[in-house]
């Protein structure tokens, strides 16, 4: 049974890190999570995408966001991705499985998957 | 929507969109009537605003022109023979303003819908919002009986760790579940 005692323990671990954290170039991974991308299935989306930047050590750069309704309902759950001096990414139609291939070739491998951008769905 | 739990993150999303640090979401079983109670310190909204809310074609937003959180709402609970009550003062009226959902259900009724993943909604509420203070309650008589305050969590951290730094969704994930896990 978890205790409220462990977040001391996650504290101490922390400490250092959050120095570290802030400030660094930064890429955003913005969900909409208005009532279109919940009904939609925006939830195990952005949660796919919280977990998967923390296990492929990208949590340091990349922030995962939410925001309200982008005003593209129909293509719900979208995704977009700001990046410093790029242009902006829109991720449309996700999965949560679409999405941790989005953490592994754009957000780590550094080239956004084509299929799934709304230009091409 | 397919299961309450979605219902739920998009009813608290509109607290968190009215600017509400403090924001408390209950639950509680009884006899086979499930009620749903959101209670929050936002922006609040005038007579005239509650009054249109249950029109789908009424919404603040400039994104589109349709609010369906509401109405998604009040549909679900009356068609199980429950309904959806709202009280709100707004910050133009009251110091001391916000608003408190209150949806009930008749959670027996052959066109409920199953709870869903509850902690998966507290988390992503919690993983949006780490600056608001989040107290999440559900009873049942069942044996349900899961509590959690962010504002006690926040206490321990300090200000310089964020409640969503995915270590600490993490262990609050495995805090509620665990919690779950006793009924």
């Amino acid at each position: 049974m978890k205790t409220l005692a462990e977040l001391a323990a996650i504290r101490e671990q922390m400490k250092d890190k959050v120095a570290i954290r802030t400030g660094s170039g930064e890429v955003r991974v913005v969900v909409g999570m208005a009532t279109c991308g919940i009904t939609a299935g925006a939830r195990p989306v952005l949660n796919a995408f919280v977990e998967e930047v923390a296990n492929q050590g990208l949590a340091d750069t990349v922030k995962v966001t939410q925001t309200g309704c982008i005003g593209i309902c129909q293509y719900e759950p979208v995704v977009e991705i700001y990046e410093d001096g790029k242009e902006k990414v829109t991720y449309v139609k996700m999965t949560a499985d679409k999405a941790k291939e989005v953490v592994a070739k754009h957000l780590k491998g550094g080239a956004p998957v084509a299929e799934y951008l709304i230009g091409n769905i | 929507m397919t299961d309450l739990s979605l219902y739920i993150l998009d009813i608290t999303m509109n607290s968190v969109r009215a600017g509400a640090k403090n924001i408390s979401v209950t639950l509680e079983e009884e006899k086979g009537l499930l009620t749903f109670k959101v209670t929050d310190n936002g922006c609040g909204m005038t007579a005239d605003q509650v009054e249109k809310l249950s029109n789908p074609f009424f919404t603040t937003r400039t994104t589109r022109k349709v609010g369906l959180g509401i109405p998604f709402l009040r549909m679900l609970a009356e068609q199980t023979g429950g309904g959806v009550d709202i009280a709100s003062r707004s910050e133009k009226e009251y110091a001391d303003h916000g608003t408190t959902v209150t949806a009930t259900f008749h959670s027996d009724h052959i066109d409920f819908v199953p709870l869903g993943d509850l902690v998966e909604t507290i988390i992503t509420l919690i993983q949006g919002s780490p600056d608001v203070d989040f107290l999440y309650r559900h009873i049942s008589d069942k044996g349900v009986d899961v509590r959690m305050d962010t504002a006690e969590m926040r206490a321990i951290l300090g200000d310089d760790i964020p409640l969503n730094s995915f270590e600490v969704l993490s262990f609050i994930r495995g805090f509620l579940e665990d919690q779950y896990a006793q009924k």
